[in-house]
């Protein structure tokens, strides 16, 4: 006991159910267009209104085109859910930033940007990358539908809680290796379902090092992991992205939360129900070669033999490399891809474009790729502007779009055609994912950038 | 939807692959309805391993398999990872399954199935192989499902093991009762938690 999230969960513990789950409070609660339209009618047909309207914030992203967003939406069937969010939002009260709005993106992006996603917090959207707050130093973490209807209801949500599990990470990551490299390797190590039942804390001198866009970036994976979410105790780092932040607290109120988040800590004595820890130089550039983000490897490595995987998995291994049409036993090197994705809610912030264009600098996209470029949020290419990254980019051969999830699940009209190869900054390479009959090879913005500027799988550490 | 869940006795469709996701339950395109439509969902289940790109079924995919059949799904470990889409309870359960076994399953998919009154059956690696076997040697062997003493039985075999469900969810699956009617109730505990905060 005495971890941070014993204190953060029990803190937030209504009642427990005997023989059952806790009520938990949710202090803030995000929804998008396509996991809240029914939990609305959940409400409508129960003929009752949103218990706390003011702690909840809804925003348009998986739908959202990301070209043209001054124009109606052409795709009915995503204008018609976009609307419905705005529609519900109207009707029951809640805050609401439509497309175009300044404040649009994509949630997990806005939220910390935006001083919505605070350290102590409970949070929790209908999406299972809402892990991605923990970085602030919450508890975050995805819900069902049935859920979102719960706290629209009544602000908490029944729940059992989660195990708890520290990964520790310690030294220094070796040049060109990003967050996003830790997470999957973490994930090679500990397959998509090691995770399950446990919430992470991470903890460690790597993670220490990482700025606030990368521990995003990592919170984000947890679910990845099969974790229910991940988080890092609010440290100096945290507090100073916050600062000024459009709706983090002010003057005194912030001297009172600062001083309250400084607690906000695992205790010296803390114990943990699983405890792994990583050393940083192990790691190097990574990318995926099968059909779940466990199926990661060093990118100069060869993908695993069958004798290396266990009878039960032999199935799911053929499967998925007769979906991704590589070979056991064979590197990725120099394979030529067709599509390259910077974006999501794993890697669509500033740091992210930053990486990307350290490679594009001076270099020229290849001719035969096709490249995505989709900030995170409206703040994001806000910001990229500032820094004249989109010159950069441009002089290179590369396009920026506007804001929105995009390829990472193409529910908009950003989809991979069947059969083109991938190299995506995302957070899944399942079947199917970019686009029916894609494949996707997930991997880090610079392994992106590699990859765009070559036309083949590279390693980046070659371009640095 | 809310039904009242007590034994169920059925043959099984399976599917021994391991790390099922969500979005190959239901994908991506099919979440853009603003309605909960079961039998949409259910249509589409599994979509791109039972369909072609031009609507005609894939003939080796078990749900276009006459041989089997049932409201018992059983997968291998890890089932419902990946994505928090509720669409995917809504698509297995309007399919007609009722209940989900396999040796392991994703957290949130799990909450969504109880959700949406089927049962998720939590069994060893073990009981999981064997009845994948049974089912291998006779696609019309059928599992026990008992509810009320949580026990699963491969009736082919015998072999039985009892599985983990929470009192309280246990109480609402027996009796067709959600959360929401739950929470409704504890308003003014909620109202005094956020006061004396």
């Amino acid at each position: 006991m005495n971890t941070l999230f014993d204190k953060i969960w029990d803190s937030h513990v209504v009642s427990k159910i005997k023989d059952g789950p806790e009520q938990l409070y949710i202090d803030r609660l995000y929804c998008h267009e396509v996991t809240s339209p029914q939990a609305f009618d959940e409400l409508r047909s129960r003929g009752i209104k949103c218990f706390r309207p003011e702690k909840i914030i809804c925003m348009p992203d998986h739908n959202t085109p990301t070209h043209d967003q001054d124009k109606p939406i052409a795709d009915p069937v995503s204008k018609r859910q976009v609307d419905a969010l705005e529609r519900n939002a109207k009707d029951f009260g809640l805050t609401y930033f439509g497309m175009m709005n300044p404040k649009n993106g994509i949630i997990h992006v806005v939220g910390p940007e935006r001083g919505l996603s605070l350290p102590g917090m409970t949070i929790v959207c209908g999406d299972s990358h809402t892990s991605t707050h923990g970085a602030m130093g919450a508890v975050a973490f995805g819900i069902g539908t049935s859920e979102v209807g719960m706290v629209l209801a009544s602000q908490c949500i029944l729940q059992q809680k989660p195990k708890s599990m520290r990964i520790s990470v310690q030294g220094e990551l070796a040049k060109g290796v990003l967050p996003k490299d830790v997470a999957l390797y973490i994930m090679k190590n500990i397959t998509t379902s090691g995770g399950t039942g446990y919430f992470i804390e991470y903890a460690g001198s790597t993670i220490r090092n990482m700025s606030m866009e990368g521990r995003l970036t990592l919170c984000n994976l947890s679910i990845e992991m099969g974790a229910r979410g991940g988080f890092i105790a609010p440290d100096e780092k945290t507090f100073e992205y916050l600062k000024g932040r459009e709706y983090s607290p002010k003057g005194s109120e912030w001297d009172k939360a600062v001083a309250y988040w400084r607690t906000l800590r695992s205790g010296d004595d803390a114990v943990f129900d699983k405890e792994i820890a990583f050393d940083a130089s192990d790691i190097r550039p990574m990318i995926t070669y099968g059909t779940n983000p466990g199926m990661g490897m060093a990118i100069d490595a060869h993908i695993p033999s069958e004798s290396s995987i266990p009878e039960e998995g032999l199935a799911s291994f053929r499967k998925s490399l007769a979906y991704t049409g590589f070979k056991p036993e064979e590197s990725l090197i120099g394979k030529k891809i067709d599509y390259v994705f910077l974006g999501a809610c794993t890697n669509g912030r500033i740091e992210d474009f930053r990486a990307f264009a350290s490679i594009a600098k001076g270099r020229r996209k290849a001719p035969e790729v096709t490249a995505w470029l989709v900030p995170g949020s409206w703040e994001v290419l806000k910001q990229i502007k500032s820094e004249g990254l989109d010159k950069v980019l441009e002089a290179a051969g590369f396009a920026i779009r506007q804001p929105g999830c995009s390829a990472c699940l193409a529910m908009n009209d950003d989809k991979i055609p069947a059969g083109k190869y991938c190299v995506s900054t995302s957070n899944r390479n399942f079947e199917g994912r970019q686009g029916a009959g894609s494949i996707t090879l997930l991997a880090s913005p610079l392994t992106a950038a590699a990859a765009a500027v070559s036309g083949v799988i590279t390693n980046p550490l070659t371009l640095l | 939807m809310k039904q009242k869940f007590d034994t169920i006795i059925s043959t099984c469709v399976p599917l021994p692959l391991e790390n099922v996701d969500t979005d190959q339950i239901i994908p991506a395109r099919f979440l853009k309805a603003v309605t909960r439509d079961e039998k949409f969902f259910g249509d589409n289940l599994f979509r791109d391993w039972r369909y072609n790109s031009d609507g005609s079924p894939k003939k080796d995919f078990v749900l276009n398999n006459p041989l089997y059949g049932g409201c018992v799904l059983v997968a291998g470990r890890n089932f419902g990872s990946g994505s928090s889409r509720e669409h995917a309870a809504w698509a297995i359960a309007g399919y007609g399954f009722r209940v989900v076994i396999s040796s392991f399953f994703a957290d949130i998919h799990k909450n969504n199935e109880l959700n949406n009154f089927v049962l998720p059956v939590v069994v060893s690696e073990g009981f999981l192989q064997n009845l994948f076997a049974s089912i291998d040697k006779n696609p019309k062997a059928e599992v026990k499902v008992d509810l009320p003493s949580q026990t699963v039985t491969n009736l082919a075999t015998g072999e039985s093991e009892k599985f983990q469900i929470n009192g309280y969810k246990k109480y609402c699956m027996e009796n067709g009762i959600d959360d929401i009617d739950y929470l409704l109730s504890q308003k003014s505990a909620i109202s005094a938690f956020e006061n004396n905060k």
